[in-house]
């Protein structure tokens, strides 16, 4: 039997993330000063971003696609990981938690981020997934001396390893009812058979999995321990990417394989988005910790996402990747003004921050409005899209439930403004600046202004 | 006119509000300085507005449109027409008046108050220029978070409290109309155009449903009975600037939407919830005036009697007839004019006496005489006394709403004479009577204080005096707004008789 050697150029940013991160691995054995690395993570990260664009086709016989869709998920990841690096290089130091690993970690989930995205094929889908999974579970446990960061790493791992496997279960009984893992194989039988009562069973399995990925109610559970006790770089991290990687398979998956029967898995997803807004930003509301609370805020956002799937066309699917993109500069600058801040975690450690540091609160109350949805900031561009796929789809009633929901949110974001600008200070405030973290912070900041303002860079 | 006008009476405050914020903490007389110079400037660029308005034709002036996100068909529009100009020019007024009457008062923090002052006059003059309703959307909701910031930080005891529910009780009602523009949208083409919506009808069915989305938004605002229960507490906590702010212009937002927007886009279902919003208008204007009554707090009290006042607006507004439309909108200045001065004095004397409270006053009249002459002008006018600008405004909603309905206008008219009495008494209680011993040794206002005060009296007078000055402004577009309210439906009621005899 001859195999051809598969065509690498759509595989090229892949191979170039996993070839850095094993390189890293090495370096670290020699470098004493881990701080070169994380400027070697950034340039693989730029240069991943350079050959993105060239990497369009399918290789592997059809099981890695790389598409206009996938592209614009990895320009997401790039821009999580580049801004994840950023704000981690001087507090990990502090945390002491710098390994040479821990950049290594980054890129390897990164990649199975990306390969989630491209995957053609279930079983590569479920590739991209654990690499990206294993990565995560122990960048959430790399503060080895705190218990908490390991109560995350374990947390993480036994409901994450529960989840895969019923994933695997799904993609099993999907295997036994169609002889393939190939999704365009699947939609193509499918569009034939019709729906069943096992395409049901592994479609709400599979639909179950994704939503522990993307912290959907009522699979969150993990979210806001995870969230709380990992490092809070990673906690930004993980906020954005797995999340996002999440949505880049469901995408394929329902809108791929799923495509012929979407009105059953419309209204599993239909349910699952009512109940991950209602959770996410109920139990927000009475939070004391900045992390947990924005912990539920990402469920939150989550469940407005999902609502660019459940729009079931092409401009929801747009409005959801775009959503996320914003999501990912908002969120994550956000998390870098809790790291700025020595003591950032409480909410109650905002109080007075506009006396004693006024410009971190100005850009805190940035965020918080952002993430609310309150023009002219990037999160309303966000919502404002999401809402429009869905009016269109006609779910203008999910879109009124949507609205309350949200209005519900500014509360707990504005607790926070209201703390920073209307409370009197306890202690002056003291603040960890460096350089990498004042540009994660100016680019976040600005990308919140200028989608917000000129929303055409990321729409169309 | 070689410059754009509208876009420079939006966003000189808004460019010099964020260079304000970059002028040293330390230095609060350039601060100020500088907000005033730009106040005023921002008057001065709106007067050709006033000057080179063309008052014969009801076609949009001053207009600047280019493409701003061309993916989902969103224009930058701006516009006036004869209902709107007049708001702009209120704004740019009462935002000078706002600097200089915080003067002295705010002490903390002066560079951020000036900058959300500064940002709030640019978004509100936006919100009635835009003639797009995604742009007109953007400035709505923007302005919520400099005056979220200046109710709670620069606010009375309970400014927290009234922050939030002020927010959450706009944002509530804005989101809910953020779904009716989408629905909008997407029934007009995928346009955003205002002016192009007033040419298109729409079925009845999703009209009415239309108007209970932009009802959520713009009776919040207004506001109208139910949903009135944020003012009290936002214009009582919120500083003195703010109180005017909300009052003179914030609130106008609210019955300007219904005119420019809810009445000429859903002519049918306005014409159809006009008798329900009569009804709720004269509960405002009796509920509001009653419970004014029963205040021991002066603000409140003032607070109060705006939920009367609107209710006047809105009755004039929905009795959809000439004089109740012109009525309205001049009330809506009115209101602007005397309610603010109302509150401006209010916020004068609670500098030197740092109480709210009615029986901590008392024969102030004596103590504080060229006060008290100031004050008794904005107590006639807001009773409606004639020969001031209150009495031109009700006496043109109340014949409007007599014309639509006998029983609203008398209703109506019992609002002025309950009005009168808690005016009246209140006046009596603050200024006359025994002297108060707490108030004793208080200077009267100084020469800023009586400048601040002043354009107010005399556009009291005017008004009340030559109200054509501003009538006219408005005379044709209302006349158009009328007729295409009126003209309504005919063509889709014919529709539907054909399909019935098809």
């Amino acid at each position: 039997m001859n195999i051809p050697f598969p065509n690498l150029a759509p595989v090229t940013p892949e191979i170039i993330m996993a070839v850095a991160a094993s390189i890293i691995l090495i370096f670290d054995l020699i470098l004493k000063d881990k701080s070169p690395l994380a400027l070697l993570t950034i340039c693989v990260a730029g240069a991943t971003l350079y050959f993105i664009p060239s990497s369009l086709g399918e290789t592997f016989g059809g099981m890695f696609i790389s598409d206009s869709y996938s592209m614009y998920f990895k320009l997401i990841f790039m821009v999580n990981l580049i801004l994840t690096v950023l704000i981690s290089l001087k507090y990990i130091q502090r945390q002491k938690a710098e390994y040479g690993e821990y950049y290594s970690l980054l890129l390897f989930a990164t990649t199975g981020m990306m390969i989630m995205a491209s995957s053609g094929d279930l079983i590569v889908l479920y590739l991209g997934l654990e690499l990206m999974a294993l990565s995560t579970y122990i960048l959430a446990g790399i503060k080895r001396h705190d218990i908490k960061s390991n109560e995350a790493a374990i947390k993480y791992f036994l409901l994450g390893a529960f989840s895969s496997s019923l994933l695997l279960y799904g993609i099993s009984l999907i295997y036994g009812l169609t002889t393939t893992t190939d999704i365009a194989k699947i939609a193509a039988y499918l569009k034939q058979t019709g729906t069943s009562t096992p395409l049901l069973m592994s479609m709400i399995l599979i639909a179950v999995s994704f939503s522990f990925k993307i912290a959907a109610a009522p699979f969150h559970m993990w979210a806001p321990d995870v969230y709380e006790g990992a490092p809070t770089s990673i906690t930004a991290f993980m906020s954005v990417g797995p999340k996002a990687a999440g949505f880049a398979v469901i995408g394929r998956v329902f809108y791929g394989a799923f495509q012929s029967v979407q009105a059953d898995w419309t209204g599993i997803l239909i349910g699952i988005a009512i109940l991950t807004m209602a959770v996410g930003n109920i139990i927000a509301l009475s939070q004391t910790n900045i992390k947990r609370m924005l912990a539920y805020s990402s469920i939150a956002h989550a469940g407005y996402a999902l609502l660019g799937v459940i729009a079931g066309t092409q401009a929801g699917l747009h409005a959801m990747m775009t959503y996320l993109m914003i999501y990912a500069f908002m969120n994550i600058g956000a998390f870098a003004i809790v790291i700025l801040l020595d003591k950032g975690e409480e909410i109650k450690d905002y109080n007075g921050l506009a006396k004693s540091r006024p410009a971190v609160a100005a850009l805190m109350l940035v965020f918080m409005f952002s993430l609310t949805g309150i023009p002219p900031t990037a999160g309303f561009i966000g919502k404002f899209n999401i809402f429009m796929a869905l009016i269109n789809a006609g779910y203008a009633w999910l879109a009124v439930i949507a609205v309350i929901f949200s209005s519900i949110s500014a509360y707990y974001y504005l607790r926070i403004v209201m703390n920073m600008y209307m409370k009197d200070m306890e202690e002056e405030a003291v603040i960890n600046p460096s350089p990498s973290l004042g540009l994660a912070i100016g680019i976040t900041v600005l990308m919140v202004f200028a989608i917000g303002i000129m929303p055409s860079i990321v729409i169309g | 006119m070689s410059y754009p006008i509208l876009s420079t009476v939006i966003f000189l405050p808004i460019v010099g509000a964020i260079f304000i914020l970059f002028i040293k903490r330390t230095n609060e007389s350039l601060i100020r300085w500088t907000a005033l110079l730009l106040s005023l400037l921002t008057f001065g660029l709106s007067l050709p507005l006033f000057t080179s308005f063309d008052k014969t034709t009801a076609q949009m002036q001053f207009r600047e449109v280019s493409n701003w996100i061309p993916a989902w068909g969103i224009k930058y529009s701006l516009g006036v027409d004869g209902i709107s100009v007049l708001f702009v020019l209120l704004s740019t007024l009462l935002t000078i008046l706002c600097v200089t009457v915080s003067w002295k008062s705010i002490k903390q923090r002066t560079k951020e108050f000036y900058a959300a002052l500064l940002l709030i006059e640019g978004s509100m003059i936006g919100v009635f220029c835009s003639l797009d309703l995604f742009l007109f959307y953007i400035f709505w909701e923007a302005m919520l978070i400099p005056m979220y910031l200046l109710i709670g930080v620069w606010g009375g005891p309970n400014r927290i409290y009234a922050a939030i529910k002020f927010f959450l009780f706009t944002l509530v009602g804005s989101v809910l109309m953020l779904i009716g523009i989408i629905v909008l949208y997407l029934n007009t083409g995928k346009s955003f155009d205002v002016m192009q919506m007033m040419t298109t009808n729409y079925p009845y069915h999703l009209q009415l449903i239309l108007f209970w989305a932009f009802f959520a938004a713009f009776a919040v605002k207004v506001p109208m009975f139910p949903v009135h229960t944020w003012l009290p507490d936002a214009h009582t906590e919120a500083p003195t600037a703010g109180s005017v702010i909300l009052a003179g212009i914030l609130i106008k937002m609210g019955a300007y939407g219904f005119l420019r927007f809810a009445m000429p886009i859903l002519p049918e279902a306005t014409k159809a919830m006009s008798p329900v919003m009569m009804v709720l208008s004269v509960i405002a204007i009796i509920y509001g005036a009653v419970i004014c009554l029963g205040q021991t707090d002066l603000k409140r009290l003032i607070a109060y009697s705006s939920v009367s006042h609107m209710g006047f607006v809105t009755l004039g507004i929905f009795a959809l007839n000439i004089q109740g439309l012109q009525g309205g909108i001049l009330q809506m200045i009115n209101h602007g004019v005397v309610t603010g001065g109302l509150f401006l004095a209010v916020g004068m004397i609670y500098d030197r006496t740092h109480t709210r409270k009615i029986a901590d006053y008392g024969g102030t009249a004596s103590v504080l005489p060229i006060y008290a002459a100031f004050f008794m002008v904005f107590t006639l006018a807001s009773i409606g006394l004639p020969a001031t600008n209150g009495f031109i405004g009700e006496f043109l909603i109340i014949l409007g709403g007599f014309t639509a309905s006998k029983l609203m206008g008398i209703l109506s008219a019992t609002g002025i004479i309950i009005g009168a009495g808690y005016m009246l008494w209140l006046y009596q209680r603050v200024f006359f009577m025994e002297v108060n011993p707490k108030l004793q040794g208080f200077k009267d206002i100084d020469m800023r204080e009586i400048l601040t005060l002043v354009p107010l009296v005399i556009l009291v007078f005017w008004i009340g005096v030559y109200p054509n000055t501003f009538l006219s402004f408005m005379d044709v577009s209302v006349q158009n707004l009328i007729s295409r309210v009126n003209s309504a439906g005919q063509p889709q009621v014919a529709q539907q008789i054909l399909e019935v005899i098809k």
